[in-house]
């Protein structure tokens, strides 16, 4: 069981010219093994900068991150050995795979690194992490990501996050860039591997729909500050803060839209 | 021809001459009606861009059409035939009768020139006759009408929000007051609070000036809140065309289908969604990726 907590976080960037910029303003919360948290608010509210502050790619200005019980390291081997922990997915695979190197080498790296099997078994390894994301590993080891789709790249970002066994993984618009009728099978795929290995999962999007669907809860952020967390449901059914509501109303929602009383064809 | 159509389109093909060749739009024939929002969606690669370059003739080779044609018919009774206007006859088309407001339109926009003058630009090429002030005058007057405010008309793209340049965009097709305006993908990248804005703000403008949209993204619940008709795209082929709430309560093709099925439901039932601990995985069809 693994927990990560943030007390009181707050960040501020400098900005030039205008002093100061109130990133996120004491958040809290908390994320454990099996558990998925949806982060989700506009453009600007915060959300990335959790991210970062997670990745420990930005450090908090004041408050605290706890990853069970203790302070995140801020560098050196306990930094690295903290991020084979928390893995991320980015938003977009057709930046985050690295155009020059095969599908082989990107998986192969944090396993040699990270030391997560023995040399010799390495290969191996990979052939296993390619088949638990659904490629085929014969078909896809020896290519490079242009010759791949989109859903299969993100299918390979998966695979690397998950070499390294970690217990926390935050996915950042894991879904947004790919092909509508190919997100909800990443995304159950992400949900699979989730109950396989009771990963805690960030998910970061700003589309509620999935969101409701895809986690236990949700946080609602907006200017850096927490306005709502609450059941997945309640959090869009039954929404307490004006802001919530705003999103929500903003979302389409054919469903509502066409007010019909059944709605046949909707889920087939 | 009745006068309520503004563009007819039939059977048209374009293919991009490499080896193999690509056909990229297969035989479509739709109509857009005068004052209707037609939405035309569907997923990367099935054509919906090509469709719309092709018929402003915008392609570019190895882009060919190969055959077809596309009819555009004037408030004035006169029809332009998109194939056999002539280039001088082609830009004056363009823009004056059909404008077009880009994929990526956020970054359509030349960074190094304020929005002012961008817009005025315009009306340099299309309106030689008026004075520098009238072209200031409405400029200001246009992007008062998007919500940015003529007090911006000297600020560059950088200065603004990605929303407020969306909206410059959007005014910039506004501008010759045309009969027809195509929007390719025009809110995906933003949040859907600013979305909705321009979304209601598209509704708006069309009441009140009576022009058509053909609507382009892959966005399928978007489409359906804001849409009169919607044809639904596929590999270069139009595979249903209907009323939005029919095609949303009705759809005949598996394709619409799934397509909607790929769209979880914000308020209602979870559709082909997994994730609650201990339920089994249902793996979505979706085809072979």
């Amino acid at each position: 069981m693994t927990t990560l907590e943030f007390t009181n976080v707050s960040k501020k960037y400098r900005v030039r010219g205008s002093g100061e910029l109130l990133a996120l303003d004491k958040v809290n919360f908390t994320l454990t093994s099996g558990q998925t948290i949806a982060l989700v608010g506009q453009s600007g509210s915060g959300k990335s900068t959790i991210a970062k502050i997670l990745t420990q790619l930005e450090r908090v200005s004041s408050g605290q991150v706890l990853l069970d019980g203790t302070p995140i390291p801020t560098w050196g081997r306990p930094l690295r050995r903290y991020r084979q922990t928390v893995r991320m997915v980015f938003q977009d695979p057709f930046a985050s795979l690295n155009p020059a190197h095969t599908i082989r080498h990107h998986i192969e790296r944090p396993l040699r690194l990270d030391k997560v099997v023995p040399a010799d078994q390495v290969e191996e390894e990979v052939f296993r992490l390619l088949t638990r994301v659904r490629l085929s590993p014969e078909q896809t080891i020896d290519r490079r990501p242009h010759e791949l789709s989109g859903g299969q790249r993100q299918r390979v970002a998966i695979a690397r996050a998950l070499a390294s066994r970690p217990k926390l993984l935050i996915a950042d618009e894991p879904v947004s860039m790919l092909d509508v009728s190919i997100r909800l099978e990443v995304l159950n795929l992400l949900a699979e591997l989730q109950r396989e290995a009771n990963l805690g999962v960030l998910y970061i999007t700003h589309d509620l729909a999935t969101a409701r669907h895809f986690s236990d809860e949700i946080m609602v952020l907006h200017h850096g500050t927490v306005v709502e967390h609450g059941k997945a449901d309640d959090v869009i059914l039954h929404p307490q803060h004006a802001y919530t509501l705003a999103l929500r109303n903003a979302s389409p929602d054919p469903e509502k839209h066409f007010a019909a009383p059944t709605t046949p064809g909707a889920t087939s | 021809m009745t006068t309520d159509d503004l563009l007819t389109v039939s059977q048209f093909s374009v293919s991009y001459d490499v080896t193999p060749p690509v056909e990229a739009v297969r035989d479509v024939s739709l109509t857009v009606r005068r004052g209707e929002i037609l939405g035309l969606a569907g997923e990367s690669g099935c054509g919906k861009t090509t469709l719309a370059y092709g018929i402003q003739r915008l392609l570019k080779p190895p882009a060919v059409i190969t055959s077809g044609s596309a009819v555009f018919h004037d408030e004035s009774g006169e029809d332009f035939d998109i194939n056999t206007m002539d280039e001088t006859q082609m830009r004056a088309f363009r823009w004056e009768k059909a404008s077009m407001v880009f994929q990526g339109a956020m970054n359509a926009l030349n960074p190094i020139i304020t929005i002012g003058a961008q817009l005025q630009d315009v009306f340099s090429t299309h309106r030689p006759a008026m004075s520098r002030t009238e072209r200031r005058a409405e400029a200001g007057r246009l992007l008062d009408i998007v919500g940015v405010g003529s007090g911006r008309l000297r600020s560059y793209p950088h200065e603004l929000s990605g929303g407020m340049r969306q909206r410059v965009m959007i005014a910039m097709a506004l501008a010759l007051k045309p009969q027809l305006m195509i929007m390719d993908e025009p809110t995906t990248a933003l949040d859907v609070l600013v979305q909705r804005e321009i979304i209601e703000q598209i509704s708006d403008l069309r009441r009140e000036f009576g022009f058509s949209v053909i609507f382009i993204t892959h966005d399928l619940p978007l489409l359906l809140e804001i849409s009169d008709r919607i044809a639904v795209m596929r590999e270069g082929r139009i595979v249903e065309i209907d009323t939005a709430r029919n095609l949303y309560q009705n759809p005949t093709h598996d394709y619409t289908r799934r397509l909607l099925a790929s769209f979880p439901s914000l308020t209602g039932e979870r559709g082909g969604f997994v994730r609650r601990p201990g339920e089994p995985a249902l793996a979505v069809e979706a085809g072979s990726i």
